[in-house]
């Protein structure tokens, strides 16, 4: 117990010590917190009707966002089952940040849906015994079942990785492998639930497709690794933690395989829609093309297709994969297009045109903006603590000092430009700490 | 009838909105005053309307009768009636007689207790093409002419259709929302955690949030309520179509107020277990139908033509 009370305030003492940059940016962070907190005051008291949401279209931006975060928190498996199923040493090397960036990602997730609810102090209704939890029959309490669960899992194992590791003791195999296992199906389910929860709904044409559930898995294995990639090229770049490039490399492959896999089930999707032309073509028609005026996700959604399209093609080729420039670029395309795609491009369009086909065109409210960029920082801070205390961990840079109570700390600033060239292409080099 | 106007609100924020909203949320952290801390807790903890003992059920009643008779400063009484044996509820509605006046509408606003600002209608009605018949992908509900029906339209009020396998129950994460043995299907206001699950799940649009906090002029708050039904509600729970619980449940019961406003007659209601029942007549003898049957929701809620 006194253990585990040192192992915290330690962690309070480095996460308050930092350079200038970080702290910057852990404060740039909280301030956009407080404007989200704001705004949600402001929402409790006036309702969600300064949101744009209405009765036609139920479900907005934070839904849209919820969405998207499912789909990253589940894409943290991709360095999970490399790391701990093949052991494969550069990716277990930081395999912990894939699942601190999992709990960050679910960490937003349930704070968009409990911004999204018309009465948040009414959660313990969710809780079994407590409230009523309609488990099995509702998608949405499998949904808070799954979500919980992982996000648990991934709490444990991190902690206790990093926990045994501060007091340099080697984790117990036998404790975290059958909860590394475990998380594994749990990924997969807590995306899988989330497109049973649309797909479930025959008033919903458009979401009422057997393939939306590997779309969502394909998609989200684009999206989460785009995400990881651009954290880990920052992490190498700013911290002291080395990531190697054939770690980066095998991510990036992975996610030229799940954009085709994506983009041949939204293929065969518009195919079909198209092709057969029913009443049901309506919703895509006013995605892609507009449907009696109305057209204001349009432009949203083709900048999606070409950004997906583009970077397909740029992990695809070796050579643009390997040049750290077009890598970026990659990322950063994917992690937009798919924000789009999985995120308004695939909620709005479910209520438009509404179930009496009436169209009410949605877009998110200065408030619905101001708070979902709030839940981001939030996210962000969230990602930043956890780094702060698990880098130099993984680094040997924090752990129990020669007394066995107090904490060594031996990365202040944390958050420095490194100056040894990261943006070579590293030749193996064989010694590699392992944890 | 009066206009619908297209719910368009202009957001409109001034700085002391801000500061208000500030204040309230800090009030919500400190603990309410003594007098209203009671009340607050009690609703806070709440059980499930159908978990609720004879005791507490009447503890409820108690408080919500007192909360709505000050608010509206006059009697407020809040019935629990149950289902009545033997009866499952069934509507129809005479297509060939609509004119689409819409005074189902309204008086569905005066009975039901339903914000006014912002407006929430548990009926809408559509007007259709009669070259096309009805299909929803002309549907206009806006329309707003001189002088209804016009000519080469007819009109279909779409509103709860009491689903015999209601999709939006079936996913309210909850069970704030059920179907009781009489067919209707009925909303705990106090169990509802606003997810709006149940709006995505209707194929209908019957259901209806409160986005903002209802507005109910006290003079025209109709007393006479139910707890699963027209009693005031809260700002972010969904309410629905109730078959007018808190009139047709009771003994002898009344009509809802739709059917009975309607100024043609064309909408009929009667218990579907009763052979000699006129919706039972219907049904048997008229060309019926039901509205998205493919969904296989299997509505109580039957559309004919009669002549």
């Amino acid at each position: 117990m006194k253990n585990i009370w040192n192992f915290f305030a330690g962690t309070l003492m480095l996460i308050s010590k930092g350079s200038k940059a970080y702290y910057c940016w852990v404060l740039f962070l909280l301030v956009l917190m407080a404007i989200g907190a704001s705004a949600y005051v402001r929402q409790l008291d006036e309702g969600l009707i300064i949101s744009n949401m209405r009765d036609q279209v139920s479900w907005g931006f934070y839904i849209s966002n919820f969405t998207f975060m499912v789909g990253v928190a589940a894409a943290a498996v991709l360095l999970v089952i490399p790391a701990y199923v093949y052991e494969w040493g550069p990716i277990k090397e930081f395999a912990v940040l894939g699942e601190l960036l999992a709990v960050s990602a679910i960490v937003m997730c349930l704070l968009f849906v409990t911004v999204d609810i018309g009465h948040p102090e009414r959660f313990w209704h969710l809780i079994p015994k407590l409230g009523l939890l309609n488990f099995p029959q509702s998608l949405l309490a499998w949904d808070v079942v799954v979500l919980n669960t992982y996000l648990v899992l991934n709490l444990t194992i991190s902690i206790y990785i990093l926990y045994n590791l501060y007091y340099k003791r080697e984790p117990n195999h036998n404790f975290y492998t059958p909860l590394v296992l475990l998380s594994i199906p749990s990924a997969i389910s807590i995306h899988t639930v989330t497109a049973f929860l649309y797909n479930g709904l025959g008033a919903r044409p458009f979401w009422n497709s057997s393939i939306l559930v590997p779309r969502f898995l394909a998609s989200a294995f684009c999206s989460g690794p785009a995400f990881m990639l651009l954290i880990f090229l920052l992490v190498r770049k700013y911290t002291k933690f080395k990531i190697k490039d054939e770690a980066i490399q095998k991510v990036a492959e992975i996610m030229a395989y799940a954009m085709f896999i994506n983009l041949l089930l939204l293929g065969a999707e518009i195919f079909k829609e198209y092709y057969t032309a029913t009443v049901h073509l309506d919703s895509f028609q006013y995605l892609f093309q507009g449907l009696h005026g109305h057209s204001a996700l349009v432009p949203y959604i083709w900048t999606a297709m070409i950004f997906n399209i583009t970077a397909f093609f740029l992990f695809l080729v070796p050579s643009t994969r390997k040049n750290p420039i077009t890598l970026v670029i990659g990322c950063v395309l994917v992690f937009v297009g798919v924000y789009i795609e999985k995120g308004m491009g695939l909620v709005i369009p479910g209520f438009i045109p509404d179930t009496l086909h009436e169209i009410y065109e949605y877009s998110p409210s200065n408030t619905e903006l101001m708070l979902a960029m709030g839940i981001w920082a939030t996210g962000l801070f969230v990602y930043t603590m956890l780094l702060r205390v698990a880098i130099p961990i993984l680094n040997g840079d924090f752990h129990v000092a020669d007394d066995g109570v107090s904490s060594y700390i031996g990365d202040d600033l944390f958050f420095v430009r490194q100056e040894n060239g990261e943006e070579e292409e590293m030749v193996t080099e064989p010694k590699q700490v392992g944890e | 009838m009066s206009e619908i106007t297209k719910v368009d609100y202009v957001q409109h924020r001034s700085r002391r909105k801000f500061l208000k909203g500030l204040a309230a949320g800090v009030g919500l952290i400190a603990l309410p005053s003594k007098d209203a801390a009671a009340s607050v807790w009690d609703e806070f903890f709440q059980k499930h309307f159908r978990e609720l003992s004879r005791d507490e059920l009447k503890g409820v009643i108690t408080r919500l009768e007192k909360d709505y008779s000050k608010q509206f400063a006059k009697q407020v009484t809040v019935k629990t009636t149950p289902p009545i044996e033997g009866v499952l509820y069934g509507y129809g509605l005479d297509l060939s007689r609509c004119i689409g006046c819409r005074r189902c509408v309204y008086a569905c606003v005066k009975e039901n207790n339903q914000s006014r600002d912002p407006q929430i209608h548990w009926i809408r009605v559509l007007q259709l093409d009669k070259e096309k018949g009805v299909d929803l992908s002309h549907a206009e509900q806006y329309y707003n002419p001189e002088k209804v029906p016009e000519k080469g339209h007819f009109y279909m009020p779409v509103q709860c259709q009491q689903c015999e396998k209601p999709p939006c129950t079936k996913v309210c994460p909850v069970q704030a929302t059920w179907k009781e043995n009489d067919g209707i299907v009925v909303v705990d206001y106090n169990w509802c955690i606003g997810c709006r699950y149940c709006m995505a799940a209707c194929p209908y649009g019957a259901r209806h949030f409160n986005w903002g906090k209802p507005t109910l002029p006290a003079a025209e708050m109709n007393p006479v309520t139910h707890y699963l039904g027209n009693r005031p509600r809260p700002k972010g729970v969904v309410e629905k179509c109730t078959f007018c619980i808190q009139r047709t449940r009771e003994q002898p019961g009344r009509y809802p107020a739709c059917e009975e406003i309607c100024p043609v007659g064309a909408r009929k209601f009667g218990n579907l277990l009763d052979p000699n029942s006129e919706i039972r007549y219907l049904i048997e003898n008229k060309r019926v139908f039901k509205l998205k049957d493919d969904l296989n929701t299997q509505p109580k809620f039957f559309y004919f033509y009669a002549t």
